[in-house]
Protein backbone atom coordinates (compact mmCIF):
# COMPACT_ATOMS: atom_id res chain seq x y z
CA UNK A 1 0.00 0.00 0.00
CA UNK A 2 2.08 2.86 -1.32
CA UNK A 3 -0.03 5.56 0.30
CA UNK A 4 0.72 4.32 3.80
CA UNK A 5 4.48 4.35 3.33
CA UNK A 6 6.87 7.11 4.30
CA UNK A 7 8.53 9.36 1.75
CA UNK A 8 11.87 7.88 2.67
CA UNK A 9 10.58 4.35 1.95
CA UNK A 10 8.99 5.46 -1.31
CA UNK A 11 12.14 7.31 -2.39
CA UNK A 12 14.30 4.32 -1.65
CA UNK A 13 11.95 1.93 -3.49
CA UNK A 14 11.90 4.30 -6.46
CA UNK A 15 15.67 4.60 -6.47
CA UNK A 16 16.02 0.81 -6.29
CA UNK A 17 13.40 0.45 -9.08
CA UNK A 18 11.25 -1.74 -6.83
CA UNK A 19 8.42 0.49 -7.96
CA UNK A 20 8.33 2.78 -10.98
CA UNK A 21 7.34 6.43 -10.91
CA UNK A 22 4.51 5.57 -13.31
CA UNK A 23 3.15 2.87 -10.98
CA UNK A 24 3.31 5.20 -8.00
CA UNK A 25 1.66 8.04 -9.89
CA UNK A 26 -1.10 5.70 -11.12
CA UNK A 27 -1.69 4.49 -7.57
CA UNK A 28 -2.28 8.01 -6.26
CA UNK A 29 -4.28 9.09 -9.33
CA UNK A 30 -6.57 6.12 -8.65
CA UNK A 31 -7.02 7.22 -5.06
CA UNK A 32 -7.81 10.74 -6.20
CA UNK A 33 -10.37 9.41 -8.70
CA UNK A 34 -11.95 7.24 -6.00
CA UNK A 35 -12.14 9.79 -3.19
CA UNK A 36 -11.88 13.34 -4.36
CA UNK A 37 -15.46 13.78 -5.55
CA UNK A 38 -16.35 13.55 -1.89
CA UNK A 39 -13.53 15.65 -0.43
CA UNK A 40 -13.02 18.30 -3.14
CA UNK A 41 -9.34 18.72 -2.23
CA UNK A 42 -8.19 19.48 -5.77
CA UNK A 43 -9.15 22.42 -7.97
CA UNK A 44 -7.20 21.08 -10.95
CA UNK A 45 -6.04 17.55 -11.63
CA UNK A 46 -3.08 17.07 -13.93
CA UNK A 47 -3.47 13.38 -14.83
CA UNK A 48 -1.96 13.57 -18.30
CA UNK A 49 1.02 15.76 -17.46
CA UNK A 50 1.63 13.68 -14.33
CA UNK A 51 1.74 10.45 -16.35
CA UNK A 52 4.12 11.98 -18.89
CA UNK A 53 6.33 13.35 -16.18
CA UNK A 54 6.43 10.03 -14.29
CA UNK A 55 7.35 8.23 -17.51
CA UNK A 56 10.14 10.74 -18.10
CA UNK A 57 11.46 10.12 -14.59
CA UNK A 58 11.41 6.37 -15.23
CA UNK A 59 13.34 7.08 -18.44
CA UNK A 60 16.06 8.86 -16.48
CA UNK A 61 14.95 12.48 -15.90
CA UNK A 62 16.13 13.82 -12.54
CA UNK A 63 18.01 10.58 -11.94
CA UNK A 64 19.52 10.56 -8.47
CA UNK A 65 17.43 13.52 -7.24
CA UNK A 66 16.22 13.20 -3.64
CA UNK A 67 12.50 12.89 -4.46
CA UNK A 68 12.68 11.48 -8.01
CA UNK A 69 9.26 10.07 -8.84
CA UNK A 70 7.47 11.24 -5.70
CA UNK A 71 3.90 12.45 -6.39
CA UNK A 72 2.90 15.71 -4.73
CA UNK A 73 0.24 18.42 -5.04
CA UNK A 74 0.72 22.17 -4.92
CA UNK A 75 -1.55 24.62 -3.18
CA UNK A 76 -3.24 26.61 -5.94
CA UNK A 77 -1.49 29.76 -4.70
CA UNK A 78 1.77 28.63 -6.35
CA UNK A 79 2.12 29.54 -10.02
CA UNK A 80 2.55 26.48 -12.24
CA UNK A 81 3.54 27.13 -15.82
CA UNK A 82 0.89 26.08 -18.29
CA UNK A 83 -1.55 25.03 -15.56
CA UNK A 84 -4.45 27.06 -14.19
CA UNK A 85 -3.45 28.85 -10.98
CA UNK A 86 -6.71 30.12 -9.49
CA UNK A 87 -5.83 31.01 -5.89
CA UNK A 88 -9.33 29.73 -5.11
CA UNK A 89 -10.88 32.77 -6.81
CA UNK A 90 -13.22 33.50 -9.68
CA UNK A 91 -10.81 36.37 -10.39
CA UNK A 92 -8.17 33.88 -11.54
CA UNK A 93 -10.44 31.08 -12.76
CA UNK A 94 -9.07 31.60 -16.29
CA UNK A 95 -5.46 32.33 -15.27
CA UNK A 96 -2.92 29.91 -16.71
CA UNK A 97 0.37 30.87 -15.11
CA UNK A 98 3.10 31.82 -17.59
CA UNK A 99 5.87 30.79 -15.19
CA UNK A 100 6.67 28.47 -12.26
CA UNK A 101 6.98 29.62 -8.65
CA UNK A 102 10.43 28.96 -7.20
CA UNK A 103 8.90 26.37 -4.85
CA UNK A 104 7.39 24.54 -7.83
CA UNK A 105 10.64 24.77 -9.78
CA UNK A 106 12.72 23.47 -6.86
CA UNK A 107 10.41 20.56 -6.07
CA UNK A 108 10.38 19.65 -9.76
CA UNK A 109 14.18 19.83 -9.69
CA UNK A 110 14.11 17.36 -6.79
CA UNK A 111 12.16 14.99 -9.07
CA UNK A 112 8.57 15.33 -7.83
CA UNK A 113 5.55 14.62 -10.01
CA UNK A 114 2.70 17.16 -9.64
CA UNK A 115 -0.70 15.46 -9.51
CA UNK A 116 -2.78 18.58 -9.10
CA UNK A 117 -3.45 21.95 -7.51
CA UNK A 118 -5.12 21.94 -4.13
CA UNK A 119 -8.24 23.79 -3.04
CA UNK A 120 -7.88 26.74 -0.69
CA UNK A 121 -9.73 29.68 0.78
CA UNK A 122 -9.96 32.46 -1.79
CA UNK A 123 -6.61 34.28 -1.91
CA UNK A 124 -5.74 32.33 1.28
CA UNK A 125 -8.23 34.40 3.29
CA UNK A 126 -10.08 32.07 5.60
CA UNK A 127 -9.73 29.44 8.29
CA UNK A 128 -12.20 26.86 7.00
CA UNK A 129 -11.66 26.54 3.24
CA UNK A 130 -15.27 27.62 2.76
CA UNK A 131 -14.42 30.87 0.95
CA UNK A 132 -13.08 28.99 -2.10
CA UNK A 133 -14.80 29.77 -5.42
CA UNK A 134 -14.60 26.01 -6.05
CA UNK A 135 -16.59 25.00 -2.98
CA UNK A 136 -15.66 23.77 0.46
CA UNK A 137 -13.18 21.01 1.11
CA UNK A 138 -14.46 18.31 3.45
CA UNK A 139 -12.51 16.95 6.39
CA UNK A 140 -11.70 13.25 5.76
CA UNK A 141 -12.19 12.45 9.48
CA UNK A 142 -15.81 13.57 9.25
CA UNK A 143 -17.09 15.02 6.01
CA UNK A 144 -19.61 17.25 7.80
CA UNK A 145 -16.68 19.20 9.21
CA UNK A 146 -14.26 21.78 7.79
CA UNK A 147 -10.65 20.83 7.07
CA UNK A 148 -9.40 24.21 8.28
CA UNK A 149 -7.81 26.78 6.07
CA UNK A 150 -6.54 28.35 4.13
CA UNK A 151 -4.47 25.37 2.91
CA UNK A 152 -7.39 23.00 3.60
CA UNK A 153 -7.13 21.11 0.31
CA UNK A 154 -3.48 20.25 0.89
CA UNK A 155 -4.08 19.11 4.48
CA UNK A 156 -7.14 17.01 3.60
CA UNK A 157 -5.44 15.44 0.55
CA UNK A 158 -2.50 14.29 2.68
CA UNK A 159 -4.82 13.09 5.48
CA UNK A 160 -6.85 10.99 3.03
CA UNK A 161 -3.71 9.52 1.44
CA UNK A 162 -4.38 11.11 -1.96
CA UNK A 163 -0.79 12.43 -2.06
CA UNK A 164 2.21 11.72 0.17
CA UNK A 165 2.91 15.44 0.58
CA UNK A 166 1.59 18.82 -0.49
CA UNK A 167 2.73 22.42 -0.37
CA UNK A 168 0.95 25.14 1.57
CA UNK A 169 1.33 28.72 2.63
CA UNK A 170 0.89 30.38 6.00
CA UNK A 171 -0.01 34.03 6.58
CA UNK A 172 -1.73 33.71 9.96
CA UNK A 173 -1.87 29.96 10.53
CA UNK A 174 -2.87 28.56 7.15
CA UNK A 175 -0.53 25.56 7.44
CA UNK A 176 -0.62 24.79 11.17
CA UNK A 177 -4.41 25.11 11.59
CA UNK A 178 -5.52 22.79 8.74
CA UNK A 179 -2.71 20.36 9.64
CA UNK A 180 -4.14 20.22 13.17
CA UNK A 181 -7.75 19.85 12.04
CA UNK A 182 -6.89 17.10 9.52
CA UNK A 183 -4.41 15.20 11.70
CA UNK A 184 -1.32 15.62 9.53
CA UNK A 185 2.12 17.10 10.17
CA UNK A 186 2.62 20.60 8.81
CA UNK A 187 5.51 23.04 8.97
CA UNK A 188 5.67 26.76 8.34
CA UNK A 189 9.32 27.76 8.23
CA UNK A 190 10.81 31.10 9.26
CA UNK A 191 9.73 34.05 7.15
CA UNK A 192 12.35 34.32 4.39
CA UNK A 193 13.39 30.65 4.43
CA UNK A 194 11.25 29.62 1.45
CA UNK A 195 11.03 31.84 -1.62
CA UNK A 196 7.78 33.69 -2.18
CA UNK A 197 8.51 34.17 -5.90
CA UNK A 198 5.45 32.97 -7.80
CA UNK A 199 3.39 32.51 -4.62
CA UNK A 200 0.41 34.81 -5.12
CA UNK A 201 0.73 37.58 -2.52
CA UNK A 202 -1.82 38.09 0.26
CA UNK A 203 0.11 39.93 3.01
CA UNK A 204 3.74 40.20 1.96
CA UNK A 205 5.28 40.78 5.39
CA UNK A 206 3.61 37.58 6.67
CA UNK A 207 3.26 35.12 3.76
CA UNK A 208 5.52 32.09 3.94
CA UNK A 209 5.47 28.78 2.06
CA UNK A 210 5.71 25.41 3.79
CA UNK A 211 4.43 21.87 3.50
CA UNK A 212 2.25 19.03 4.78
CA UNK A 213 3.11 15.35 5.04
CA UNK A 214 2.40 12.33 7.25
CA UNK A 215 5.34 12.81 9.62
CA UNK A 216 8.13 15.15 10.66
CA UNK A 217 10.56 12.95 8.77
CA UNK A 218 8.54 13.35 5.57
CA UNK A 219 8.19 17.11 6.12
CA UNK A 220 11.97 17.35 6.54
CA UNK A 221 12.52 15.79 3.12
CA UNK A 222 10.03 18.09 1.36
CA UNK A 223 11.08 21.26 3.20
CA UNK A 224 14.69 20.53 2.31
CA UNK A 225 13.85 20.64 -1.38
CA UNK A 226 11.81 23.87 -1.05
CA UNK A 227 14.12 25.94 1.13
CA UNK A 228 16.96 28.32 0.45
CA UNK A 229 17.90 31.70 -0.89
CA UNK A 230 16.29 32.97 -4.08
CA UNK A 231 17.48 36.19 -5.70
CA UNK A 232 14.02 36.64 -7.26
CA UNK A 233 12.40 37.20 -3.85
CA UNK A 234 13.85 40.31 -2.23
CA UNK A 235 12.73 39.12 1.21
CA UNK A 236 14.40 35.73 0.82
CA UNK A 237 17.19 35.26 3.36
CA UNK A 238 20.76 34.35 2.39
CA UNK A 239 21.48 31.74 4.96
CA UNK A 240 22.59 28.15 4.72
CA UNK A 241 19.89 25.48 5.02
CA UNK A 242 20.89 22.64 7.38
CA UNK A 243 20.48 19.03 6.29
CA UNK A 244 17.20 18.39 8.13
CA UNK A 245 17.07 14.64 7.59
CA UNK A 246 20.65 14.31 8.86
CA UNK A 247 19.65 16.14 12.04
CA UNK A 248 16.80 13.67 12.58
CA UNK A 249 19.05 10.70 11.87
CA UNK A 250 21.87 11.81 14.13
CA UNK A 251 19.77 12.71 17.16
CA UNK A 252 16.64 10.68 16.51
CA UNK A 253 15.01 9.42 19.69
CA UNK A 254 17.18 11.46 22.03
CA UNK A 255 16.32 14.84 20.62
CA UNK A 256 14.08 15.87 23.50
CA UNK A 257 16.60 14.91 26.18
CA UNK A 258 17.51 18.08 28.06
CA UNK A 259 15.46 20.36 25.79
CA UNK A 260 13.78 23.18 27.69
CA UNK A 261 10.18 23.54 26.53
CA UNK A 262 8.04 26.53 27.50
CA UNK A 263 4.27 26.42 27.83
CA UNK A 264 2.85 29.92 27.32
CA UNK A 265 0.17 30.34 29.97
CA UNK A 266 -1.87 32.61 27.67
CA UNK A 267 -2.39 29.66 25.29
CA UNK A 268 -3.83 27.51 28.06
CA UNK A 269 -6.14 30.14 29.53
CA UNK A 270 -9.91 30.50 29.11
CA UNK A 271 -11.12 29.60 25.65
CA UNK A 272 -9.24 26.32 25.27
CA UNK A 273 -11.70 23.47 25.09
CA UNK A 274 -11.26 21.00 27.98
CA UNK A 275 -10.99 17.85 25.90
CA UNK A 276 -8.37 19.45 23.62
CA UNK A 277 -6.47 20.60 26.69
CA UNK A 278 -6.24 17.00 27.93
CA UNK A 279 -4.83 15.88 24.57
CA UNK A 280 -2.18 18.64 24.63
CA UNK A 281 -1.29 17.88 28.26
CA UNK A 282 -0.78 14.21 27.40
CA UNK A 283 1.52 15.19 24.52
CA UNK A 284 3.53 17.41 26.83
CA UNK A 285 3.77 14.59 29.38
CA UNK A 286 5.29 12.47 26.59
CA UNK A 287 7.85 15.22 25.93
CA UNK A 288 8.70 15.17 29.62
CA UNK A 289 8.97 11.39 29.65
CA UNK A 290 11.49 11.70 26.83
CA UNK A 291 13.67 14.01 28.89
CA UNK A 292 12.38 17.48 28.09
CA UNK A 293 12.25 20.03 30.89
CA UNK A 294 8.84 21.71 30.95
CA UNK A 295 8.45 25.26 32.25
CA UNK A 296 5.62 27.76 32.23
CA UNK A 297 6.34 30.97 30.34
CA UNK A 298 4.42 34.12 29.51
CA UNK A 299 3.82 35.83 26.18
CA UNK A 300 2.05 38.83 27.67
CA UNK A 301 0.92 40.53 24.44
CA UNK A 302 -0.86 37.49 23.01
CA UNK A 303 -4.24 39.18 23.43
CA UNK A 304 -3.20 41.85 20.90
CA UNK A 305 -2.48 39.35 18.12
CA UNK A 306 -5.95 39.12 16.57
CA UNK A 307 -6.38 42.91 16.40
CA UNK A 308 -2.86 43.44 15.12
CA UNK A 309 -3.20 40.81 12.45
CA UNK A 310 -6.63 41.96 11.28
CA UNK A 311 -5.25 45.44 10.67
CA UNK A 312 -1.92 44.53 9.05
CA UNK A 313 -2.98 41.59 6.89
CA UNK A 314 -6.01 43.35 5.32
CA UNK A 315 -3.94 46.53 4.80
CA UNK A 316 -1.29 44.60 2.90
CA UNK A 317 -3.97 42.62 1.07
CA UNK A 318 -5.79 45.74 -0.10
CA UNK A 319 -2.53 46.91 -1.63
CA UNK A 320 -1.48 43.54 -3.11
CA UNK A 321 -4.90 42.82 -4.58
CA UNK A 322 -5.03 46.19 -6.33
CA UNK A 323 -3.25 44.46 -9.23
CA UNK A 324 -6.40 42.55 -10.15
CA UNK A 325 -7.90 45.19 -12.39
CA UNK A 326 -9.39 43.21 -15.27
CA UNK A 327 -6.88 44.65 -17.74
CA UNK A 328 -3.91 42.32 -18.12
CA UNK A 329 -5.12 38.93 -16.87
CA UNK A 330 -7.85 37.35 -14.83
CA UNK A 331 -11.56 38.10 -14.74
CA UNK A 332 -13.06 40.96 -16.76
CA UNK A 333 -16.71 41.99 -16.51
CA UNK A 334 -18.94 41.95 -19.61
CA UNK A 335 -19.24 45.12 -21.70
CA UNK A 336 -17.59 47.74 -19.51
CA UNK A 337 -18.75 51.25 -20.44
CA UNK A 338 -15.60 53.02 -19.25
CA UNK A 339 -12.38 52.28 -17.40
CA UNK A 340 -13.87 52.95 -13.96
CA UNK A 341 -16.72 50.57 -14.73
CA UNK A 342 -14.21 47.98 -15.94
CA UNK A 343 -12.28 48.13 -12.66
CA UNK A 344 -15.18 48.26 -10.26
CA UNK A 345 -17.37 45.62 -11.87
CA UNK A 346 -14.47 43.23 -12.55
CA UNK A 347 -13.46 43.48 -8.89
CA UNK A 348 -17.04 43.51 -7.60
CA UNK A 349 -17.88 40.34 -9.56
CA UNK A 350 -14.46 38.62 -9.50
CA UNK A 351 -13.76 38.72 -5.77
CA UNK A 352 -15.80 36.80 -3.20
CA UNK A 353 -17.25 38.18 -0.03
CA UNK A 354 -14.43 37.50 2.44
CA UNK A 355 -11.85 38.96 0.08
CA UNK A 356 -13.95 42.09 -0.46
CA UNK A 357 -14.39 42.42 3.29
CA UNK A 358 -10.66 42.32 3.88
CA UNK A 359 -9.85 44.68 1.01
CA UNK A 360 -12.28 47.20 2.50
CA UNK A 361 -10.93 46.82 6.05
CA UNK A 362 -7.47 47.37 4.58
CA UNK A 363 -8.49 50.38 2.53
CA UNK A 364 -10.20 51.83 5.59
CA UNK A 365 -7.27 51.42 8.01
CA UNK A 366 -4.90 52.90 5.45
CA UNK A 367 -7.13 55.84 4.53
CA UNK A 368 -6.35 59.43 5.45
CA UNK A 369 -7.01 60.17 9.12
CA UNK A 370 -6.95 56.53 10.23
CA UNK A 371 -3.45 55.42 9.23
CA UNK A 372 -1.78 56.34 12.54
CA UNK A 373 -4.57 55.02 14.74
CA UNK A 374 -4.74 51.62 13.06
CA UNK A 375 -1.89 50.75 10.73
CA UNK A 376 1.00 52.42 12.52
CA UNK A 377 -0.36 51.34 15.88
CA UNK A 378 -0.61 47.73 14.71
CA UNK A 379 2.98 47.82 13.46
CA UNK A 380 3.98 48.82 16.99
CA UNK A 381 1.92 46.13 18.70
CA UNK A 382 3.42 43.67 16.23
CA UNK A 383 6.83 44.49 17.67
CA UNK A 384 5.53 43.91 21.21
CA UNK A 385 4.30 40.47 20.16
CA UNK A 386 7.61 39.62 18.46
CA UNK A 387 9.53 40.82 21.51
CA UNK A 388 7.51 38.47 23.74
CA UNK A 389 9.00 35.60 21.73
CA UNK A 390 12.59 36.85 21.70
CA UNK A 391 12.36 37.31 25.48
CA UNK A 392 10.89 33.83 25.93
CA UNK A 393 13.55 32.19 23.77
CA UNK A 394 16.26 33.54 26.03
CA UNK A 395 15.08 30.96 28.56
CA UNK A 396 13.58 28.11 26.56
CA UNK A 397 14.57 26.14 23.45
CA UNK A 398 11.09 25.45 22.20
CA UNK A 399 7.50 26.51 22.84
CA UNK A 400 4.65 23.99 22.94
CA UNK A 401 0.97 24.91 22.84
CA UNK A 402 -2.35 24.01 21.23
CA UNK A 403 -2.86 25.04 17.58
CA UNK A 404 -6.57 25.76 17.96
CA UNK A 405 -9.01 26.20 20.82
CA UNK A 406 -11.10 23.24 19.66
CA UNK A 407 -11.12 20.55 16.95
CA UNK A 408 -12.73 21.13 13.54
CA UNK A 409 -16.14 22.82 13.46
CA UNK A 410 -19.05 21.97 11.19
CA UNK A 411 -19.26 23.26 7.63
CA UNK A 412 -21.32 26.45 7.59
CA UNK A 413 -21.15 26.93 11.36
CA UNK A 414 -19.05 30.12 11.33
CA UNK A 415 -19.38 31.22 7.73
CA UNK A 416 -21.74 34.09 8.45
CA UNK A 417 -19.79 35.30 11.43
CA UNK A 418 -16.40 36.57 10.26
CA UNK A 419 -15.39 37.80 13.70
CA UNK A 420 -15.84 34.39 15.32
CA UNK A 421 -13.83 32.89 12.44
CA UNK A 422 -11.04 35.42 13.08
CA UNK A 423 -10.93 34.77 16.82
CA UNK A 424 -10.36 31.14 15.95
CA UNK A 425 -6.80 32.01 14.84
CA UNK A 426 -5.68 33.28 18.23
CA UNK A 427 -2.96 30.65 18.82
CA UNK A 428 -1.44 30.74 15.35
CA UNK A 429 -1.34 34.48 14.61
CA UNK A 430 1.38 35.54 17.10
CA UNK A 431 4.11 33.34 15.56
CA UNK A 432 3.13 34.49 12.07
CA UNK A 433 3.39 38.13 13.12
CA UNK A 434 6.83 37.41 14.61
CA UNK A 435 7.93 35.49 11.48
CA UNK A 436 8.81 32.41 13.55
CA UNK A 437 8.90 28.81 12.34
CA UNK A 438 6.04 26.67 13.62
CA UNK A 439 4.65 23.18 13.29
CA UNK A 440 1.52 21.25 13.97
CA UNK A 441 1.99 17.65 15.03
CA UNK A 442 -0.89 15.15 15.43
CA UNK A 443 -1.39 14.60 19.17
CA UNK A 444 -4.69 12.77 19.58
CA UNK A 445 -8.42 12.97 19.00
CA UNK A 446 -11.56 14.45 20.50
CA UNK A 447 -14.80 12.75 19.39
CA UNK A 448 -13.04 11.29 16.37
CA UNK A 449 -11.58 14.63 15.24
CA UNK A 450 -7.81 15.26 15.30
CA UNK A 451 -6.05 17.65 17.67
CA UNK A 452 -2.68 19.21 16.83
CA UNK A 453 0.21 20.13 19.10
CA UNK A 454 1.86 23.38 18.09
CA UNK A 455 5.64 23.69 18.35
CA UNK A 456 7.43 27.02 17.87
CA UNK A 457 11.19 27.54 17.69
CA UNK A 458 13.46 30.58 17.40
CA UNK A 459 14.02 32.14 13.98
CA UNK A 460 15.66 29.71 11.50
CA UNK A 461 15.55 26.76 13.93
CA UNK A 462 13.35 24.56 11.72
CA UNK A 463 15.62 21.61 12.49
CA UNK A 464 14.79 21.94 16.18
CA UNK A 465 11.07 21.76 15.39
CA UNK A 466 11.51 18.78 13.11
CA UNK A 467 13.82 17.05 15.59
CA UNK A 468 11.40 17.45 18.48
CA UNK A 469 8.40 16.35 16.41
CA UNK A 470 10.32 13.37 15.04
CA UNK A 471 11.36 12.24 18.53
CA UNK A 472 7.73 12.54 19.69
CA UNK A 473 6.58 10.52 16.68
CA UNK A 474 9.02 7.72 17.57
CA UNK A 475 7.00 6.86 20.67
CA UNK A 476 3.50 7.89 19.61
CA UNK A 477 1.40 6.70 16.69
CA UNK A 478 -1.11 9.53 16.28
CA UNK A 479 0.50 10.51 12.98
CA UNK A 480 -0.07 7.02 11.58
CA UNK A 481 -3.85 7.00 12.17
CA UNK A 482 -6.03 7.05 9.05
CA UNK A 483 -9.58 8.26 8.64
CA UNK A 484 -12.18 5.52 8.12
CA UNK A 485 -13.00 5.02 4.46
CA UNK A 486 -9.57 6.22 3.30
CA UNK A 487 -7.40 3.35 4.59
CA UNK B 1 -17.07 51.48 16.33
CA UNK B 2 -19.69 51.66 13.66
CA UNK B 3 -19.32 52.41 9.97
CA UNK B 4 -22.16 54.15 8.16
CA UNK B 5 -23.28 53.01 4.73
CA UNK B 6 -21.78 56.19 3.28
CA UNK B 7 -18.41 55.38 4.81
CA UNK B 8 -18.58 51.88 3.34
CA UNK B 9 -19.53 53.34 -0.04
CA UNK B 10 -16.48 55.59 0.17
CA UNK B 11 -14.15 52.72 1.09
CA UNK B 12 -15.59 50.59 -1.73
CA UNK B 13 -14.93 53.49 -4.12
CA UNK B 14 -11.33 53.81 -2.89
CA UNK B 15 -10.85 50.06 -3.40
CA UNK B 16 -12.64 50.10 -6.79
CA UNK B 17 -15.17 47.52 -5.71
CA UNK B 18 -18.51 47.78 -7.46
CA UNK B 19 -21.15 46.90 -4.86
CA UNK B 20 -24.93 47.28 -4.88
CA UNK B 21 -26.93 48.86 -2.04
CA UNK B 22 -27.80 45.53 -0.41
CA UNK B 23 -24.14 44.56 -0.32
CA UNK B 24 -23.19 47.96 1.11
CA UNK B 25 -25.71 47.50 3.92
CA UNK B 26 -24.40 43.99 4.74
CA UNK B 27 -20.80 45.11 4.68
CA UNK B 28 -21.54 48.10 6.93
CA UNK B 29 -22.58 45.69 9.70
CA UNK B 30 -19.75 43.23 9.13
CA UNK B 31 -17.01 45.83 8.87
CA UNK B 32 -18.28 47.51 12.03
CA UNK B 33 -18.02 44.21 13.89
CA UNK B 34 -14.45 43.72 12.66
CA UNK B 35 -13.45 47.24 13.68
CA UNK B 36 -14.98 46.61 17.10
CA UNK B 37 -12.35 43.90 17.54
CA UNK B 38 -9.34 45.79 16.21
CA UNK B 39 -10.16 48.94 18.16
CA UNK B 40 -8.77 47.18 21.25
CA UNK B 41 -5.31 48.13 19.96
CA UNK B 42 -5.94 51.61 21.34
CA UNK B 43 -5.46 50.30 24.86
CA UNK B 44 -1.95 48.96 24.24
CA UNK B 45 0.88 51.09 25.54
CA UNK B 46 3.25 51.56 22.62
CA UNK B 47 5.24 54.50 23.95
CA UNK B 48 8.76 54.40 22.46
CA UNK B 49 8.00 51.27 20.43
CA UNK B 50 9.35 51.35 16.88
CA UNK B 51 6.87 50.21 14.23
CA UNK B 52 7.76 46.77 12.83
CA UNK B 53 7.37 46.59 9.06
CA UNK B 54 9.26 43.37 8.47
CA UNK B 55 9.45 40.30 10.72
CA UNK B 56 13.22 40.04 10.53
CA UNK B 57 13.89 43.79 10.54
CA UNK B 58 15.92 43.36 7.39
CA UNK B 59 16.35 46.01 4.76
CA UNK B 60 15.29 45.04 1.26
CA UNK B 61 18.17 43.57 -0.67
CA UNK B 62 19.25 45.59 -3.68
CA UNK B 63 20.67 44.25 -6.90
CA UNK B 64 22.56 45.70 -9.81
CA UNK B 65 20.34 47.66 -12.16
CA UNK B 66 20.57 45.14 -14.99
CA UNK B 67 17.72 43.81 -17.07
CA UNK B 68 17.13 40.24 -15.87
CA UNK B 69 13.68 39.53 -17.27
CA UNK B 70 13.33 38.37 -20.83
CA UNK B 71 10.48 39.79 -22.89
CA UNK B 72 7.53 37.41 -22.78
CA UNK B 73 4.92 39.74 -24.21
CA UNK B 74 3.27 37.18 -26.44
CA UNK B 75 3.01 34.70 -23.61
CA UNK B 76 1.64 37.28 -21.18
CA UNK B 77 -0.83 38.66 -23.68
CA UNK B 78 -2.11 35.20 -24.52
CA UNK B 79 -3.90 35.21 -21.13
CA UNK B 80 -5.16 38.82 -21.30
CA UNK B 81 -8.87 39.57 -21.62
CA UNK B 82 -8.46 41.81 -24.70
CA UNK B 83 -5.38 42.66 -26.76
CA UNK B 84 -4.61 43.91 -30.26
CA UNK B 85 -1.29 44.44 -31.98
CA UNK B 86 0.66 43.93 -28.79
CA UNK B 87 -1.30 46.32 -26.57
CA UNK B 88 -3.92 45.70 -23.88
CA UNK B 89 -7.38 46.97 -24.80
CA UNK B 90 -9.61 48.90 -22.39
CA UNK B 91 -12.69 51.06 -22.97
CA UNK B 92 -11.94 54.40 -24.58
CA UNK B 93 -10.54 56.86 -22.03
CA UNK B 94 -10.12 59.98 -24.23
CA UNK B 95 -13.10 61.48 -26.01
Amino acid sequence: MSHTRSIRELASDLAAKKISAVELTEHFLKRIAAHDERLNTLISRNEESARERAAAIDAGDNAGAALAGLPIAHKDIFCTRGVRTSCGSRMLDNFVAPYDATVVERLAGAGTVTLGKTNMDEFAMGSSNETSFYGSVRNPWNTDYVPGGSSGGSAAAVAAGLVPAATGSDTGGSIRQPAALCGVTGIKPTYGRVSRYGMIAFASSLDQGGCFARSAEDCAAVLQAMSGFDARDSTSVEREVPDYSAVLDSQGDDFLEGLKVGLPKEYFAEGLDDASRKVIEAAIAEFEARGAEIVEITLPHTDLAVSTYYVLAPAEASSNLARFDGVRYGYRCENPVDLEDLYTRSRGEGFGREVQRRIMVGAYVLSAGYYDAYYLKAQKTRRLIARDFSDAFENVDLIAAPVTQAPAFKLGEKLDDPVSMYLNDVYTLPASLAGLPGMSVPAGFVDGLPVGLQLLAPWFEESRLLGAAHAYQQSTDWHTKRPAGFE
Amino acid sequence: MSLSEDQVRNVARLARLGLDDDQIADYAGELSNILDVVVSLEKADTTDVEPMAHPLDLAARLRADDAIEVSSRDEFQAIAPAVAEGVYLVPKVIE
